[in-house]
């Protein structure tokens, strides 16, 4: 998440709306997965967060207890990073609990190009093997480089490619999609 | 970031940016599976000119965790011994592709002297008397993972200060991370106006660890008796050893370094080795959390 810039920035998914989607991706979720018996939520860390926690904060209200929530951290994974300059510091990775045997739904704020997903399954499968993995995303923009596809949307928003789409909050504290 | 010659030239934002990224790398080695493939398909040269076990080992596991290759090359068996000059070794190992070479040697200067010669990055992984960067970076990250900020900490660092680079590394890197520090041993190994590092100069145990937050304990080199240094090692442990008695001078939560390899019973009693101020095996696990952020930030950064 990185703070708002332009002031033409167009909001194209206000508070309310992301609450609305979270949880009707957290209702998609249990219905997908039939529970959330062995559900473990993987918030791809910095942008995923916030997203992660809805989700989870939903899913307790639906099932009566907890999914564990993990954050994971991609930068050492992409395939972007080497030699594009100077280096991002990377945020640490938490996984709470084993991987192996699970489902691991990934949840990020944004799905773009598909290389974060690509990126965070190679991750994923280092922590062991899970027996699903699935995306949900608040925002799917299109313009996919690899073959991934997103489980759970909350909004497709069409953009063009050098659109800058991100989740922030604005000056009242409040979650929100801008353009 | 383009090589680590040192901590002297180092801002503090960098030595942030190489800590902050060393906390994201303690995780992968607490995995089952430890390895990241952030530096598939580069080479790293280990080129160790002076017996180490300890920092060739962290730098070769640092490098392999995150996929690289590493090269071990040493001085018994190298082509130096046909009298190669480094300078010459250097270019060799250039023209074979290394992507970052990591140098010990017994002569200062030696890092530098490599980097001004080489496109690689180049890591002072010891240098003489001069600096041991590494070092002082997994220290600052240990003390501040065990007392969080380092600002207004005060460091006593007891030993052999003349000959220590790790002393010359820490007081660089404590002080510009806004701790207090304060250097200790006899007057044969505290070198004269030492206190224009920032640090304080104390002649006696009592002196440099009332009040202090950290204590580094540095190795004292039996060799350096034939120097004339200090009298007898009895008498250097007995004045400026780290035991119980002493270790009740500094603060009741006072933490204890030492770089290793320790000497038990001369600069540290065993009891204080083992004890739970030490944090002597937590530096060395550190160790290649730092060498893997160093080895990551180095790498990025090209031309």
């Amino acid at each position: 998440m990185r703070e708002a810039q332009a002031d033409s920035a167009r909001v194209v998914l206000d508070a309310p709306g992301i609450e609305r989607a979270a949880t009707r991706i957290a209702h998609e979720i249990v219905e997908r997965n039939g529970g959330t018996e062995d559900l473990v939520l993987v918030a791809i860390v910095a942008g995923g967060r916030d997203v992660a926690e809805l989700i989870r904060d939903r899913l307790r209200q639906i099932a009566g207890k907890d999914v564990p929530l993990g954050a994971l951290d991609v930068t050492l994974y992409r395939d972007d990073v080497v030699g594009q300059g100077r280096r991002p510091v990377p945020n640490p990775t938490r996984m709470p609990v084993s991987v192996a045997g699970k489902r691991v739904v990934l949840v990020d704020d944004v799905v773009f190009t598909g290389r974060t997903v690509r990126a965070a399954m190679d991750a994923i499968i280092d922590f062991g093997r899970p027996d699903a993995i699935q995306v949900a995303t608040l925002v799917d923009r299109g313009h996919r480089e690899l073959p991934i596809r997103v489980d759970f949307v909350g909004k497709n928003i069409p953009t063009a490619r050098s659109d800058e789409v991100l989740l922030h909050r604005n000056s009242r504290g409040e979650l929100e999609v801008v353009v | 970031m383009r090589g680590l010659l040192g901590i002297q030239d180092l801002p503090r934002t960098e030595i942030e940016r190489i800590l902050d990224t060393a906390e994201a790398m303690v995780e992968i080695s607490q995995r089952e599976i430890k390895r990241v493939p952030t530096l598939r398909g580069r080479t790293v040269i280990n080129l160790f000119l002076e017996p180490s076990t300890r920092t060739r080992v962290s730098f070769e596991i640092a490098a392999k965790r995150l996929s690289a290759d590493a090269i071990n090359v040493s001085s018994s068996g190298s082509s130096l011994s046909k009298a190669e000059t480094l300078a010459d070794m250097g270019q060799n190992l250039a023209a074979m592709n290394a992507d970052v070479l990591v140098v010990r040697d017994r002569t200062a200067g030696v890092p530098k002297m490599l980097a001004d010669r080489l496109p690689m990055p180049v890591i002072n992984a010891g240098d003489g008397c001069h600096e041991h960067p590494t070092q002082a970076l997994l220290d600052v990250f240990t003390v501040r993972q065990s007392l969080g900020t380092l600002d207004s900490r005060v460091v006593a660092i007891v030993g052999d200060i003349s000959h220590s680079r790790v002393a010359r590394s820490d007081i660089h890197a404590f002080t510009k991370m806004g701790a207090e520090v304060r250097v200790a041993g006899p007057p044969t190994m505290l070198p004269a106006g030492i206190d224009v590092l920032g640090v304080k100069a104390c002649f006696s145990m009592e002196e440099a660890l009332d009040g202090a937050d950290v204590i580094i304990m540095l190795r004292i080199q039996r060799e350096r008796l034939e120097q004339a240094l200090f009298p007898s090692v009895r008498e250097y442990s007995l004045t400026f050893g780290l035991n119980l008695r002493t270790l009740a001078l500094a603060k009741p939560d006072a933490i204890v370094l030492h770089p290793g390899p320790i000497n038990r019973g001369v600069e540290i009693s065993g009891e204080v080795a083992d004890a739970e101020p030490s944090r002597i095996l937590d530096q060395v696990t550190n160790g290649v959390a730092v060498r893997m952020a160093v080895l990551y930030l180095v790498t990025g950064e090209q031309a």
